[in-house]
């Protein structure tokens, strides 16, 4: 392989490389504490409650309207 | 309940989104941080409203071809529903700004936009509110509606690209323009999409439902007092 060919292949590798951010941005700071103490779960969980609760509301307005539209019939 | 299907998809997508969204892993980015997160329930946001929008703008075709109360009624709720899912996006959106641009309104192409096209839609419901005629107010509204659509298109999605805004695949922005490319993030983010689509449909159709059974109460009423 001549040395053209070595810059072109560097090159290509290099646009390829570019677009993964995880190769130039390893230091930026996550939250890896809260996940390794497991305390993201809680987070989950608080959140999942809340969207259960209103999905169930939803779910039972759903089934008031259908019995009125019943009645109404 | 086999017409509930597309309810219990957009819950089972919802809960999905929660706990991918929260625990999968994402690109490591400066500035941004966990807060990338946020992806899975801004945009979808916006994808919602504007899917909303425009089933509202289709009964609004609807019903300057053929008037009649129904596509009215349809309209009106699905534009209803779409308002709130943007009042959301923006409220979220403006969070988030805070934390990673600065401020939570910095004069963003994109954000400035979305404020024009959710006040443009809030003059439809002032509109539908000062007319007393039915028909002229189902009529002028339809138009308006059509209008409205139509202007949000450019202000959200073309002119934020002939900008220079900071939202991601808009111009530029050296902290966040990269998320479109990780394939780990599109695995949460499309279904995410699609369940807070059918999320706004859901309590869209319930409140469609509600108008209807209310416009049966009157009809019955009025016949009554005759």
């Amino acid at each position: 392989m001549n040395q053209k060919m070595k810059k072109v292949a560097k090159l290509l590798l290099g646009f390829l490389l570019l677009p993964n951010p995880s190769l130039f941005a390893q230091d930026a700071q996550m939250a890896d504490t809260m996940r390794s103490e497991g305390k993201i779960y809680v987070v989950v969980a608080i959140i999942l409650v809340i969207f259960f609760g209103l999905i169930a509301y939803l779910f039972y307005t759903d089934r008031k309207i259908s019995k009125l539209e019943k009645r109404l019939k | 309940m086999k017409s509930n299907w597309w309810k219990i998809a957009s819950v089972a997508l919802l809960i999905y989104t929660i706990i991918g969204g929260l625990l999968f892993e994402v690109p490591r980015l400066n500035i941004v941080n966990e807060t990338i997160r946020g992806l899975y329930f801004h945009v979808p946001m916006w994808f919602g409203m504007v899917a909303l929008f425009l089933t509202s703008m289709i009964y609004a075709i609807r019903y300057l071809r053929n008037p009649n109360f129904r596509d009215d009624a349809y309209s009106v709720e699905f534009a209803n529903v779409g308002l709130v899912f943007g009042i959301l996006g923006i409220i979220t959106g403006m969070i988030w700004a805070n934390y990673t641009w600065g401020s939570p309104w910095h004069g963003d192409p994109k954000q400035n936009g979305a404020a024009i096209a959710l006040l443009v839609y809030l003059a439809y419901f002032i509109l539908r509110g000062s007319v007393n005629s039915e028909e002229q107010r189902a009529r002028l509204s339809a138009v308006y509606n059509i209008f409205a659509f139509v202007a949000m298109i450019p202000l959200i999605f073309i002119i934020p690209r002939l900008t220079s805004s900071m939202h991601p695949g808009n111009g530029g922005n050296p902290g966040f323009n990269m998320y479109d490319l990780d394939s780990k993030m599109r695995l949460i983010f499309y279904p995410a999409v699609i369940g807070w689509i059918l999320l706004g449909f859901w309590i869209t159709s319930l409140r469609i439902r509600m108008k209807l059974l209310e416009e049966r109460i009157n009809e019955s009423e009025d016949e009554k007092s005759r």
